[in-house]
C-alpha cells in the first residue's frame, strides 16, 4: 500500500528535515529529504513550523473517494460504500448541473426581446435616467441629436467623455469595477468556478442539524434533521446568490447576500409549509452597495455585517431595526470577503487591492495589512479567536497571524505552510497537487484545517483538491498534514464548510462540481476547549477560561504521546462501527 | 442655567461638560463653514479674479467680524434649545390632533418663534456677507414723482430675512414633527471624530435637500402673500417701493437664478449649522459613560452602577447607565467579576442583586404594559366579565403611553420614565398637554371617547368609505371585531352601550333619569361630529402609532437583556459563587412571558407592519422599528441562556407552561 512518491520540480519548496516531525504525525512515510531549499536567513524563523504538501500521504487514483478519517488515518473506498454510522448522517444530495436552469439574461434588460419604438425624447431620458442614472441621460441626449439644440448635444457629449474619462481613470485605479456584477461575484467568490457551479453556496446552521443549499437557479433548499420538509425559498431579487449565513443564536433567520441586496429570510422551522412566501424576506439595501459579495453575523447574533467590491465602505446592519451604518475606507477600493473570528473580537475584512484590514469590533477601529503579493483571497480564524490564518492571490503559502491583548497585535506574519506544486509519482501517472488557494476553513475545535487548492483547470492531473492538515498549537503553533480529501473520478471540489457543532471531531461537508454534497467526518477526541458558543467574546476566554486552556492544552500534548505510543487510537464513537 | 440647576451629579458632572464641549465643537467649526460659505455664495463663473479678491476683502472686514460673532450667538443658543428638549425617549403622537396639540404648545411655540427669530439674524448676517443687491434694507433711488433721490425698500434683502424666518419656523415645526430632539443611541461604538467623519457628508447632503424643499415653499407662499410684508414693512419704516424694478411676487421677479441659487446656498449653511449642533450633541451625549461597578468609598455610592441602574430622574443617566451594563457584560471580564462578586463583610451579593432586580422589573414592566394593551385591544367593543371590568388597570388606553399624559397606574417605573426630567421642556409638556391633549384625543378621558365614535376612529374602518355615513345597527354590530385601538369604557363614567345588552353591574352605577338624558344629549352631540370629515380627519388614529408609542422606549429593555442574558451567560463559567443561579429562574422566567406578550403583540393589526423609510431628514427614526429590534434582542436572548446551560435548564423550577416554551427553545424550534 505505501508507495514511495518522489519529488519532482518543487525542490526549492521543502524547506524541512526529518527530524523536525512530531511525533504524532500519522504514519510518516517516504519523506523526501531535499537541500538546498533554505535560502536566506528569514526563512529559518519558519522553519521549524512550516509544513509542505510533500509530506502528505498519497492520494488514492482510481475512483477512490475519501471516506472518512479514523485512527489518525484517511480511510478511501468506492463511492458507493460511502455511508457511515452517525447520529444523523446528513443526507448526501445530489443536484446534477443539467437539472438546473440559470437564468438565461442575467442582467441586461429585455430590451433586445422588443421591437424598437420610438417615444418621445423626454420618455426616453426618463427612461435612461431611470435605467442608466446620469451617464444614460447624457447619451440619449448625445444620441437624439436630431430633436434637441445643437449646444445641448454637444455640451452633453463633453460631459459624458470626461465622465468616462475620469470613470476609466477610476477603473485604472481599481480593475475589479470593469467586471460586470456576476464577473464580479465569481471573482471574489469563496466557491470554485462560481459561475457554472450547481451549488453557489452552502451554510450549515450554527446550533442544529440544518443546512441551506443555494443553487444555479436562484433557490435555496433548506434540509433539516428532524423533519423531512425541505422547504425552498425563492424570492423575485434572490439573484446571484454569493454567500449565506445563519444567525447565530437563533433557529430561523438565514441572511442571503444576493446581486442587488440582503435579503433576510425567516424560516418557521415549524411552518409545515415548502414554499415560504416572500413576505417571510426582509430586503435590506443600501444605495451603491450591490453586488454584495460576502457577510458575516457577528457570533453574538447582533449585527449583521456586509461587504460588496463596489462600495468602499461595510455596512453594519441592525437588521431587525434595518438601522445600516456604513464603516467607509477608501483604500483598497472596496471590500470582497469578510470573517468574523468565533469569539466576535475582530473581523477580517480583504479588499480587492492588495491590502486587507483587520477589525477590532469593541470601538470599530482597524488595522491595515498591505501584502505585498496579492490581494487576501481566503482567510479563517482560530476558535479563540487569536490566530488568523490566511492565503493571498498568487501565493502559495499560509500565513499566520497571532494577535492578543497584551502584546497589542502582531508585527509581521509569519508563513505556516507551504502549498508549492508538488508531484506525485504513480505507475498510473503522476498526480500534481498544490498551487493557489481558493479557500480556508478552519474546523470549530481547532484542529483540522482544510484547504481547497484551485488546481490547473486545463491539466488533468492537476486538478482542484482540497487538502487537510492537523493544527497544533503548543507549544507552538504548526501545521501538520492530515491527507487529501478526493471525490469521485472527474469532480473536482467547489465549496466546503466544517459543520459547527460535530461531536466527535470534525465534520467537512464538500460540494462537488457535478453537483453532488458529501460530508467527510473526521474522527479524533476533542481537547481543546470550543468557542464559547454565545459569542461571548474575550469574555468567557478570560479570567477563568485561559486556566481551562492550559490544561487542556497540557492534555492533549501526553494524550498525542501516548497516541504514538500504543500505535492505535480508539474513538469510542467509532469502535462499535469498527467491530461491525 | 437652564437645567444645569439640578441637583443631580450625573447632570451636573457629566451632561453638563458634554454639552458645553458639543456646543465648543459646533462653534469652533463655524468660521471655516462661514468662510466657505463667503466664496460660494458670491461665485460668478465669468470674473474668477474679481470673485477670489472680492471674497478674501470681505473675510477680513470689520462687518464679518461682527456677523461671525452673531452667528456665533445664534449657534449657542440653539445649542440651548437642543440640549433643553433633547429626549431619549420619543413622543409618538397617536392621532393628528395630538399632533396639533403639540405644536400649538407653549413651549414649542416658543420653540418656534426663537428659531424664527434666529433664522431671521442668521440670514440678515448672510446678507452682510453676501453684499451685493443684499446688502442693506433700504437703497437710493429715483422716485418718479418727486424726480429726486430717496429711500427706497430693497426687497431682496427683505425676501432674504423673510426666507430666514420661515426656514427657522419650518425647521423647528418639522425637527417635532420628526422629533429632531429625540437622541437615539447608535448600534456600534465609535470614536466620537469616526462618528462625526462618517455622518458629516450626509449632514452636507441633508442640508442641502432640506433647503431645496424649504426654498420651494417658500417662494410659493412668498409668491402669493409676498405683498403683505412688503407693504407693511414699508409703511412703517416710510420706505418707498422702486416700482422700476419686478417687485419679487411676481413672475418676473422670482425668474432669476442667482436669486434661487443664493437663497438655496444660504438656507443650506443656516440648516447645516444648526444639524451641526444637533449631530455634535448627540455623538457627545450618547457617547458611553463608565459607571463604577462598586466603589470603595462610601460617598461615592451613588455614582456605582447598582445605583444609578434604579435611579429613575434623570432618564439619560439611567439609559447610559444600561448602556454601560449592556456593553460590561460583552466585553468586559474583569467587570463582570465585580457584578459577580460578594459583598466583603456579609458575603452577599448585593451588586448581582441589585442589577439584575431592575432588570428583571424592567423588563417584567414592559410585559405588564403589553399585557395591559393587548386586554384593552381584545376587549375593546365587546363585554367583559365585571370582574376584569373593575380593575383599573385595564383601563389605560394604548396613547396613553403615547402623548405621556396618563400612566398606567400599576407603573411607578412608567410614570419615571415617560418623563424626562433632564429637560424643563420633557416636564412641562406633559403638565401643560394633559388639559389640552385630553379633549382632543379620543382614547382619553374624553366626552369624545365614546363606542359611538370609535368606529369611526379606529383606522381600519373610517378606511372604509361607506361606514362615515351608514349608521344602521347592522353595521355597528359588526364594528367591534374591527376596532384594535382605543380603551375601556369605564373611563367614561358609563358603561359601554355596545349593541350586545351589556350586562351592567348594578352595584356599579346607579342610572338616574339626569345621567341617562345627560349621556344622550352626548351622544347626539357625538352623533353630529362624527359625520363630520374634518372632525374624522383630525381624530382618525396614525396606524402603527400606537404600537411604537408603546416600545418608545425600548432602548432600555435591549440593553437589559442583552447584559442580563450576557451576565448569565458568562456566569457559567466565570461565576464562583454560584450567585447568578439563584436568580436564574426569576430571569428566565420573566423573559418567558416577555416573549409570550410580545408574540402577542405582533399578531395584532398594524404592530408588525414595518415603516417606510424617511430620506434625508435629520430626524432619528430610529425609534419606529424599535419593537422589532426588541424581538430580535429577547430571542436571542433567551437562546443565549439555553446554549450555554443547554440541558442544565431542565433542572430550573419555572411554571410547566414556560418549561414547554423553554424546551422548544432548547430544540431551536422558535
Amino acid at each position: 500500500m505505501k508507495k514511495n512518491h518522489a519529488l519532482h520540480g518543487s525542490a526549492s519548496f521543502s524547506p524541512l528535515n526529518a527530524t523536525v516531525f512530531p511525533y504524532d504525525a500519522p504514519n510518516p512515510r517516504g519523506y523526501v529529504k531535499t537541500h538546498g531549499a533554505i535560502s536566506g536567513a528569514r526563512l529559518k524563523v519558519a522553519v521549524r513550523s512550516m509544513c509542505s504538501l510533500a509530506l502528505f500521504p498519497l492520494p488514492r487514483l482510481g475512483g477512490q473517494v475519501t471516506l472518512y478519517e479514523a485512527n489518525n488515518e484517511l480511510v478511501w473506498g468506492n463511492s458507493t460504500e460511502c455511508n457511515e454510522k452517525q447520529h444523523w448522517t446528513p443526507p448526501s444530495l445530489h443536484f446534477p448541473r443539467e437539472t438546473l436552469k440559470p437564468h438565461s439574461c442575467p442582467e441586461s434588460s429585455s430590451k433586445a426581446a422588443f421591437l424598437d419604438h420610438r417615444d418621445t425624447l423626454w420618455m426616453r431620458s426618463a427612461g435612461a435616467w431611470r435605467d442608466a442614472g446620469l451617464a444614460g441621460l447624457l447619451d440619449e441626449i448625445t444620441n437624439s441629436s436630431e430633436e434637441v439644440p445643437k449646444w445641448l448635444t454637444l455640451s452633453s457629449g463633453c460631459v459624458l467623455a470626461l465622465l468616462r474619462w475620469m470613470s476609466s481613470f477610476h477603473c485604472s485605479l481599481f480593475p475589479h469595477l470593469t467586471l460586470s456584477g456576476e464577473d464580479m461575484v465569481a471573482e471574489f467568490s469563496q466557491v470554485l468556478g462560481w459561475s457554472d457551479s450547481a451549488i453557489r453556496s452552502f451554510a450549515w446552521h450554527p446550533h442544529t442539524d440544518k443546512f441551506a443549499v443555494a443553487l444555479l437557479d436562484d433557490s435555496i433548499k433548506i434540509y433539516n434533521s428532524k423533519s423531512a420538509i425541505t422547504p425552498t425559498l425563492k424570492h423575485r431579487l434572490q439573484r446571484s446568490v454569493s454567500a449565506m449565513q445563519w444567525k447565530p443564536l437563533c433557529a430561523s433567520t438565514l441572511a442571503v447576500a444576493c446581486h442587488t441586496c440582503l435579503l433576510i429570510w425567516h424560516v418557521d422551522p415549524n411552518s409545515l409549509s415548502t414554499r415560504p412566501s416572500s413576505g417571510c424576506a426582509q430586503v435590506l439595501t443600501h444605495p451603491g452597495h450591490s453586488p454584495v459579495t460576502s457577510i458575516a453575523w457577528s457570533p453574538s447574533g447582533s449585527l449583521l455585517v456586509s461587504a460588496s467590491p463596489v462600495d468602499t465602505a461595510m455596512m453594519v446592519w441592525n437588521v431587525a431595526a434595518e438601522i445600516c451604518v456604513p464603516l467607509q475606507r477608501v483604500g483598497g477600493g472596496g471590500v470582497t470577503n469578510l470573517s468574523w473570528s468565533p469569539d466576535g473580537s475582530r473581523l477580517l475584512a480583504a479588499t480587492p487591492s492588495a491590502l486587507f484590514r483587520v477589525w477590532e469590533t469593541k470601538m470599530w477601529t482597524c488595522e491595515r495589512w498591505p501584502c505585498l503579493k496579492g490581494r487576501c483571497q481566503s482567510g479563517c480564524w482560530s476558535p479563540d479567536g487569536s490566530r488568523l490564518l490566511f492565503c493571498v492571490q498568487g501565493g502559495t503559502v499560509i500565513y499566520a497571524l497571532t494577535f492578543s491583548d497584551m502584546t497589542g497585535g502582531p508585527k509581521s506574519a509569519a508563513v505556516v505552510a507551504d502549498l508549492s506544486e508538488t508531484t506525485f509519482s504513480e505507475p498510473d501517472g503522476d498526480l500534481i497537487v498544490g498551487g493557489e488557494v481558493q479557500s480556508l476553513a478552519w474546523d470549530p475545535t481547532g484542529e483540522r484545517l482544510a484547504v481547497l487548492l484551485k488546481g490547473n483547470a486545463e491539466s488533468s492531473i492537476h486538478s482542484a483538491i482540497i487538502a487537510v492538515f492537523k493544527t497544533r498549537s503548543s507549544p507552538i503553533f504548526e501545521l501538520l498534514p492530515c491527507g487529501f480529501v478526493k471525490g469521485e473520478a472527474g469532480t473536482e471540489p467547489r465549496l466546503m464548510q466544517f459543520q459547527p457543532h460535530f461531536q466527535h471531531g470534525a465534520l467537512l461537508t464538500v460540494c462537488w462540481s457535478n453537483g453532488r454534497i458529501s460530508h467527510v467526518p473526521f474522527y479524533f477526541v476533542v481537547f481543546s476547549v470550543r468557542a464559547s458558543p454565545h459569542g461571548q467574546g474575550r469574555g468567557c476566554a478570560g479570567v477563568v477560561g485561559e486556566e481551562v486552556d492550559e490544561g487542556s492544552g497540557e492534555f492533549s500534548r501526553g494524550s498525542g504521546r501516548w497516541d504514538t505510543a500504543a500505535g492505535v487510537w480508539d474513538h469510542p464513537g467509532i469502535s462499535a462501527q469498527a467491530s461491525e | 442655567m437652564f437645567s444645569f440647576n439640578q441637583s443631580c451629579w450625573f447632570i451636573r458632572k457629566v451632561v453638563r461638560w458634554r454639552a458645553i464641549a458639543s456646543i465648543a465643537w459646533s462653534v469652533l467649526l463655524l468660521p471655516p463653514i462661514t468662510s466657505l460659505l463667503i466664496f460660494i455664495i458670491r461665485f460668478s463663473v465669468f470674473h474668477p479674479t474679481h470673485w477670489l479678491s472680492g471674497c478674501l476683502g470681505v473675510l477680513t472686514e470689520a462687518s464679518t467680524l461682527f456677523s461671525m460673532f452673531l452667528l456665533c450667538s445664534a449657534v449657542i443658543l440653539i445649542a440651548f434649545f437642543n440640549l433643553q428638549y433633547y429626549t431619549v425617549v420619543p413622543s409618538i403622537p397617536c392621532s393628528r390632533v395630538a399632533l396639533l396639540a403639540e405644536v400649538l404648545h407653549p413651549g414649542q411655540c416658543l420653540h418656534s418663534l426663537v428659531h424664527c427669530a434666529v433664522g431671521m439674524l442668521v440670514m440678515w448676517c448672510v446678507c452682510v456677507m453676501a453684499g451685493g443687491r443684499y446688502h442693506t434694507l433700504h437703497t437710493p433711488c429715483t422716485h418718479s414723482e418727486s424726480g429726486g433721490p430717496d429711500l427706497c425698500l430693497n426687497e431682496y434683502h427683505l425676501f432674504m430675512l423673510l426666507a430666514g424666518a420661515f426656514m427657522g419656523y419650518s425647521h423647528s415645526l418639522l425637527g417635532m414633527v420628526q422629533n429632531i430632539h429625540y437622541v437615539s443611541f447608535h448600534i456600534i461604538q465609535q470614536y466620537k471624530y469616526m462618528r462625526f467623519k462618517g455622518s458629516a457628508w450626509w449632514l452636507v447632503k441633508c442640508s442641502a435637500v432640506q433647503s431645496l424643499y424649504s426654498v420651494r415653499n417658500y417662494i410659493i407662499l412668498y409668491f402669493l402673500f409676498g405683498r403683505v410684508p412688503r407693504t407693511w414693512i414699508s409703511h412703517t419704516l416710510n420706505l418707498h417701493v422702486d416700482s422700476s424694478v419686478h417687485s419679487l411676487d411676481s413672475f418676473g421677479g422670482l425668474c432669476d437664478v442667482s436669486l434661487f441659487y443664493q437663497l438655496w446656498v444660504s438656507g443650506m449653511f443656516l440648516l447645516l449649522t444648526w444639524y451641526l449642533t444637533v449631530l455634535l450633541f448627540r455623538i457627545f451625549i450618547t457617547e458611553p459613560y463608565r459607571f463604577p461597578v462598586q466603589s470603595l468609598f462610601s460617598e461615592d455610592a451613588e455614582e456605582c452602577l447598582p445605583k444609578v441602574l434604579t435611579e429613575n430622574s434623570v432618564l439619560v443617566m439611567k439609559f447610559l447607565a444600561l448602556q454601560d451594563l449592556a456593553l460590561l457584560s460583552q466585553h468586559s471580564p474583569s467587570r463582570r467579576q465585580e457584578v459577580f462578586s460578594l459583598s466583603q463583610p456579609g458575603g452577599h451579593p448585593h451588586n448581582w442583586n441589585a442589577v439584575s432586580k431592575e432588570c428583571v422589573s424592567l423588563l417584567s414592566e414592559l410585559t405588564q404594559r403589553l399585557v395591559a394593551h393587548h386586554d384593552v385591544v381584545a376587549s375593546n367593543g365587546r363585554t367583559k366579565p365585571p370582574s376584569d371590568r373593575s380593575d383599573p388597570r385595564s383601563s389605560s388606553s394604548s396613547c396613553s403611553v403615547t402623548s405621556g399624559t396618563e400612566d398606567l397606574p400599576d407603573s411607578p417605573h412608567r410614570s419615571a420614565l415617560t418623563r424626562t426630567p433632564a429637560s424643563v421642556f420633557g416636564s412641562a409638556v406633559k403638565g401643560v398637554n394633559s388639559p389640552l391633549t385630553a379633549p382632543f384625543t379620543p382614547d382619553l378621558t374624553a366626552p369624545f371617547s365614546s363606542p359611538a365614535l370609535r368606529p369611526l376612529l379606529s383606522p381600519q374602518v373610517a378606511h372604509r368609505p361607506w361606514l362615515g355615513s351608514v349608521q344602521s345597527p347592522h353595521v355597528t354590530r359588526r364594528n367591534p371585531k374591527l376596532w384594535s385601538t382605543s380603551t375601556d369604557s369605564q373611563t367614561n363614567g358609563s358603561p359601554a352601550p355596545s349593541p350586545d345588552p351589556a350586562p351592567k353591574p348594578a352595584e356599579q352605577q346607579k342610572p338616574s333619569f339626569l345621567s341617562q338624558w345627560l349621556q344622550n344629549r352626548k351622544e347626539q352631540v357625538k352623533g353630529f361630529l362624527a359625520k363630520r370629515v374634518l372632525v374624522v380627519y383630525l381624530f382618525n388614529k396614525l396606524p402603527e402609532a400606537s404600537s411604537q408609542a408603546l416600545f418608545a422606549d425600548s432602548q432600555a429593555h435591549i440593553w437589559a437583556l442583552e447584559g442580563l442574558s450576557h451576565l448569565v451567560a458568562a456566569s457559567y463559567s466565570e461565576d464562583k459563587y454560584g450567585v447568578v443561579q439563584t436568580t436564574l429562574p426569576s430571569i428566565l422566567s420573566c423573559m418567558l412571558s416577555l416573549q409570550e406578550a410580545v408574540d402577542r403583540h405582533f399578531k395584532l393589526p398594524h404592530a408588525s407592519s414595518k415603516p417606510g423609510k424617511t430620506s434625508y431628514s435629520l430626524g432619528d427614526s430610529a425609534y419606529k422599528t424599535l419593537r422589532f429590534a426588541l424581538r430580535a434582542t429577547l430571542k436571542t436572548a433567551i437562546y443565549r441562556i439555553t446554549t450555554t446551560f443547554r440541558e442544565h435548564l431542565h433542572a430550573v423550577s419555572i411554571p410547566v407552561e414556560q418549561q414547554k416554551r423553554l424546551q422548544q427553545f432548547l430544540e431551536y424550534k422558535e
